[in-house]
């Protein structure tokens, strides 16, 4: 099975860092084959960034994700340019605080970036909060993986920091994928 | 080099950093570039953990200049720009090719000309790797497309660039350089590394440029008590300017023999899915990452097709290419260029297959869904 994950939003949002995270998750902790690719323009923040990670049992040839499996967009302009490359049963993940119109009720929409500032004061480990739902909601990746590949790529001295910021994904995560459940009843 | 045996998630550029630490490059001079930055960045962090010397140049030019005297020195070096860099670097990678000097030059191809696109993939620097310094010279151009191959790639850059003292440039584009995939890095004891011959005769007697049966002749290091001319003039076996008709034509001759010679060696290539091919896609670098993809999906619709994938694009497999060209009916290049391989390929072609080329030039990757399109044309 090939899983394809996009990972969308504006250049500083951290969106590679997750996507290198998810991939070493998977790859080298839960054992599978993993591509991550990035695409970005010339500015250091702001224009837009987005990682794509390709997770399959299978030999991966071509890189690139084209029909999506996943797609997580931390703000609106990549939510209204990539929506259409979702697959039909797809899973749609969005930054609320930042991306307000959303093209289906079956989105899971969690304010990362609120959550971020106003849990933790550090609107930097948005990304990860949002690595966090994303395990939660996607069962791509085994947790235990995915915190040791986070503590791995985060300085040391924040480590604490990212492990708060993964449980409140997690959890966020949960409450979403119930708020999905019912609406879709 | 890392713990071995345990897979690690690299980049296709940091691989490139651990490919030339394996092959033994113990100096890098370099300026930095999107999209090879990070093996500038790889270096600076790794040249000193093995008494090595990293140097932050001015420019791309001096870059080049630096590898080339490093290396006379006797110590294995290395660059990496991209197209712009690249540009600059044209008049230095001649002066390697006239005076033998070996050495690995790394160009991540990005959208061109000039400027062009800093951060989107591209293949149009296959002619200019070929042909980008000026005068008649043989050069060596690897491409790999995958991270584990960026890692073999650069030691065999490093081998054949010792073997026949001559400059090989290893290229791909930004989506192999910065693509990250699992990789576990062999032990340093499995990996053949080939060493340039030094003079095994005193110091009176050597020649440095005198012809052998292989055409490379024994080079000495700088500071070895070996004196002897280096200059990017035509010169005699002693490494003095000539023009006499007869000394530069040996000498010109020989730099394209001893390449010539070595093309069993030199030349590798990946055949996928071919043995009953009625069609080939002929594609490299990240290219052919899509016509794998798409030569399995055509299969899936009973439809035989192939791929061919050089490694070494420079100097061209034209016997490989030509035995596939009598096999199929049908062969298309897909490039992130105009054209430019697919000149190669249709030069050889005397009507045994028709060619169709597919080329995008937007700074997106051709995608396994264009080369289905054109395999329309075919079936």
């Amino acid at each position: 099975m090939r899983y394809e994950v996009r990972l969308s939003g504006s250049g500083g949002q951290g969106l590679i860092l997750i996507g290198i995270i998810l991939a070493e998750a998977a790859g080298i902790y839960d054992g599978k084959n993993v591509v991550q690719t990035q695409s970005y323009g010339p500015e250091a923040r702001g224009g837009a960034s987005k990682s794509e990670v390709i997770i399959s049992d299978e030999t991966i040839y071509y890189p690139k994700a084209n029909r999506l499996d996943l797609l997580l967009c931390m703000n609106q302009k990549s939510c209204d340019e990539y929506y259409l490359d979702l697959k039909k049963d797809g899973l749609l993940i969005v930054d609320s605080s930042l991306v307000h119109q959303v093209p289906t009720n079956q989105a899971y929409q969690i304010p990362f970036t609120r959550l971020a500032k106003e849990e933790l004061g550090k609107a930097f480990v948005a990304n990860i909060i949002a690595i966090g739902a994303i395990a939660e909601i996607s069962k791509i990746v085994k947790v235990s993986s995915l915190t040791e590949a986070v503590l791995k790529r985060v300085p040391p001295w924040s480590a604490d920091l990212n492990k708060k910021a993964l449980s409140i994904g997690i959890e966020e995560g949960k409450k979403a994928a119930e708020r999905v459940k019912r609406l879709s009843v | 080099m890392g713990n071995t045996n345990q897979p690690l998630l690299l980049q296709g550029n940091e691989a490139i950093v651990e490919g030339a630490i394996a092959a033994g490059c113990r100096f890098f001079a370099g300026y930095p570039i999107t999209p090879a930055t990070e093996i500038a960045e790889g270096m600076s962090v790794k040249m000193p953990m093995v008494d090595g010397t990293f140097v932050q140049m001015e420019d791309e030019i001096g870059s080049m200049g630096a590898i080339i005297g490093a290396s006379l020195t006797g110590v294995k070096s290395m660059t990496a720009t991209s197209g712009p860099g690249f540009s600059l670097m044209q008049e230095n990678i001649g002066f390697a090719c006239i005076t033998e000097v070996p050495c690995v030059v790394v160009n991540i191809m990005r959208g061109g000309p000039s400027t062009g696109l800093p951060t989107n993939p591209a293949q149009g620097d296959i002619m200019q790797s070929r042909w980008g310094t000026h005068g008649d010279h043989p050069i060596i151009v690897l491409c790999p497309h995958s991270v584990e191959e960026c890692f073999y790639a650069t030691i065999k850059a490093f081998n054949l660039s010792e073997r026949y003292r001559v400059p090989v440039i290893l290229t791909t584009d930004e989506v192999i350089a910065h693509m990250r995939e699992k990789i576990t890095l062999p032990p340093a004891e499995s990996l053949e590394i080939i060493e340039r011959v030094r003079p095994n005769v005193p110091p009176d007697w050597y020649i440095p440029y005198e012809d052998n049966s292989i055409g490379v002749p024994p080079m000495s290091a700088f500071g070895d008590g070996y004196r002897y001319h280096v200059t990017g003039l035509v010169h005699d076996v002693r490494g003095f300017p000539t023009s006499r008709p007869d000394e530069v034509d040996a000498f010109i001759h020989r730099l394209h023999r001893k390449i010539d010679k070595g093309l069993p060696y030199i030349q590798e290539g990946e055949y996928f899915l071919m043995d009953d091919a009625e069609v080939a896609i002929i594609s490299y670098g990240s290219v052919a990452r899509s016509a794998k993809q798409a030569a399995i999906l055509a299969r899936e619709k009973g439809q035989k097709v192939g791929v061919f994938r050089p490694i070494t694009i420079w100097p061209f497999m034209r016997g490989a290419v030509e035995e596939i060209l009598k096999n199929v009916r049908a062969v298309i290049i897909p490039e992130m260029n105009m054209g430019q391989y697919s000149r190669e390929v249709k030069r050889v072609d005397q009507g045994y297959a028709r060619i169709i080329t597919l080329n995008r030039v937007d700074g997106q990757v051709i995608t396994p869904d264009d080369i289905l399109r054109k395999l329309k044309e075919v079936y």
